[in-house]
Formats: structure tokens, sequence, C-alpha cells
């Protein structure tokens, strides 16, 4: 079976029994999603308006700017589980699925990133009134 | 590993009738795309904006609440795409929400008669859709055409 290198032994084995770990973790995220957008949804209802000064306060505090960085690390692991099972589901040329699983790692990681950093960045520098 | 094309497959999309608890499935997966694509971008567009000031603030605005009265042709259409994109994701948001319960709900191992099934099926789809009406009229009532 195969030529004797690692990947060529354990193919066609079956799983690799980390499934159960992937479908924790969905549902783990599916409730965190719940609490913390529950939260941007409440906290963005209680400003006074959406103007950009209102906007730039209120994300400079601390206790907004953690469960924003919270919230887009529960949403976007969330987003990874779930679009990875949608592509193995509907890409079946396995090429494609590889690339494909590829450009959603690498887009949810960057976009994560992205987000943390500016929420960061708007926290620690201050708003600019 | 070649596989027999011609082997058994498991239901799907073509092979299913529609019904409330077949369409709560697969919206789903469409919604949960659309949230982590439209609305993730959106999201990340709007933190961008806040922390980049005013001016980055304004245009976020332009595009996505109203483009103002002074906006070309071209301006005021891509101000209707980008709110036709929004209200995709609000009934996303509720979508997935309600469905995302439905389904953390069957995950205890209830909600699987027939009856039950269809009828939470049919509950989520009124609530997202009743819930995305209420937003589009406070934010039309509020933000828009004064």
């Amino acid at each position: 079976m195969g030529t004797g290198t690692g990947l060529g032994r354990v193919r066609g084995l079956g799983s690799a029994k980390h499934g159960s770990k992937h479908w924790m973790n969905q549902r783990l995220t599916a409730v965190s999603n719940l609490l913390l957008t529950s939260w941007l949804v409440i906290s963005l209802i209680l400003l006074p308006n959406f103007e950009h000064e209102a906007l730039a306060a209120w994300l400079a505090q601390p206790l907004v700017a953690v469960p924003m960085m919270l919230m887009l690390v529960s949403i976007f692991t969330h987003a990874r589980l779930g679009l990875q099972v949608l592509i193995e589901d509907y890409i079946h040329d396995e090429g494609s699925k590889f690339a494909a699983l590829i450009v959603l790692n690498f887009y949810v990681i960057g976009a994560a990133s992205f987000g943390i950093f500016m929420i960061a960045k708007h926290a620690f520098t201050g708003a600019p009134a | 590993m070649a596989q027999n094309p011609n082997r058994p497959l498991s239901p799907h999309l073509e092979v299913y009738r529609w019904g409330p608890h077949m369409a709560a499935s697969i919206f789903h997966r469409a919604t949960g795309f659309t949230l982590a694509t439209a609305g993730m971008m959106t999201l990340l567009w709007w933190l961008y904006a806040i922390a980049t000031g005013p001016e980055a603030y304004a245009t976020f605005q332009a595009y996505i609440i109203d483009a103002g009265a002074e906006a070309t042709a071209l301006q005021t259409a891509t101000n209707w795409l980008f709110r036709l994109v929004c209200l995709a994701v609000v009934w996303s948001f509720f979508q997935h929400v309600s469905s995302g319960l439905r389904h953390l709900l069957m995950d205890l191992g209830a909600n699987f008669e027939l009856k039950a099934n269809r009828t939470s099926a049919l509950i989520v789809f009124i609530t997202s859709t009743t819930a995305t009406a209420l937003v589009a009229l406070l934010v039309a009532s509020r933000y828009l055409g004064n």
C-alpha cells in the first residue's frame, strides 16, 4: 500500500478520529457567538446615536474592545468549521478541495487578525476626539 | 482510491421534496456562508472605519446607509446594492441564530417528532423574517429619507 511514506500508509484507512472535536467546537462556538452577538446588539441599542464620535468612544473602552475581539475569534472559528464542512460536502475534486481549504484558512485567519488589530490599535492609541 | 461513480448516494438537494424542515437545513448552510463572507466583511469594514476616523466612517456611511442628495447615479445605485446586501445579511443573521437554536435543541435529542420538527422549522422562518422586517422599518424610519 502506497510508497511507504507516512501519508501513503494512512490513506484510505478511514477517519483521523478528529470528527467529534470538530463537532463539539462547532457547538461551543455557537453558544459563545450567541452570547457575544447578543452583547453587541444590546450594547449598540444602548448607545445614544451611531455617529462616529459616540462609536469611537464606545469602542475604545476595555469592556467593549475585549468582548469585540473575543467575538471575532469566536465567529471566525465557527465560520472556519462551518465552511470547512461546506467545502468537504460540495467540492468533490480532491485538488480543488485542498485549494479551497487553504484559501478558507488564509481568509479566516487574515480577516480575524485584521479586525483584532484595528480594535487593539483604536483602544491603545485612544479615540482621536 | 478511485470512487465508483455509480455508487449509491445519500439524498441531496435535488432529491428532497421542499418542506420547512429541509429548507431550514439548507438555509442554515446558505445563511452561514452569507454571514461568513458579506456579513464579516461589513463588520470588519465598520470596525476599520470606527478605528480610522470620521472621514473613513463617513465613507462607510455613504456606501451602507445613505449616499446623500448630491450623490451621482452610480453612487446611489451602489448604495442600494449595499443596502440589499445588508438586508440579506440581517435576515441571514436572524435565520442562522434561530435555526442554530433549533439545531442545539435537536442536539439534545428533542424535536424529532415529524409534526413538532416541521412546526419548529416554520417558527424559525417566521421569527427571522419578522425580526428582519422590524429592523428594516426601524432603520428606514430613523436614518433614511429625512
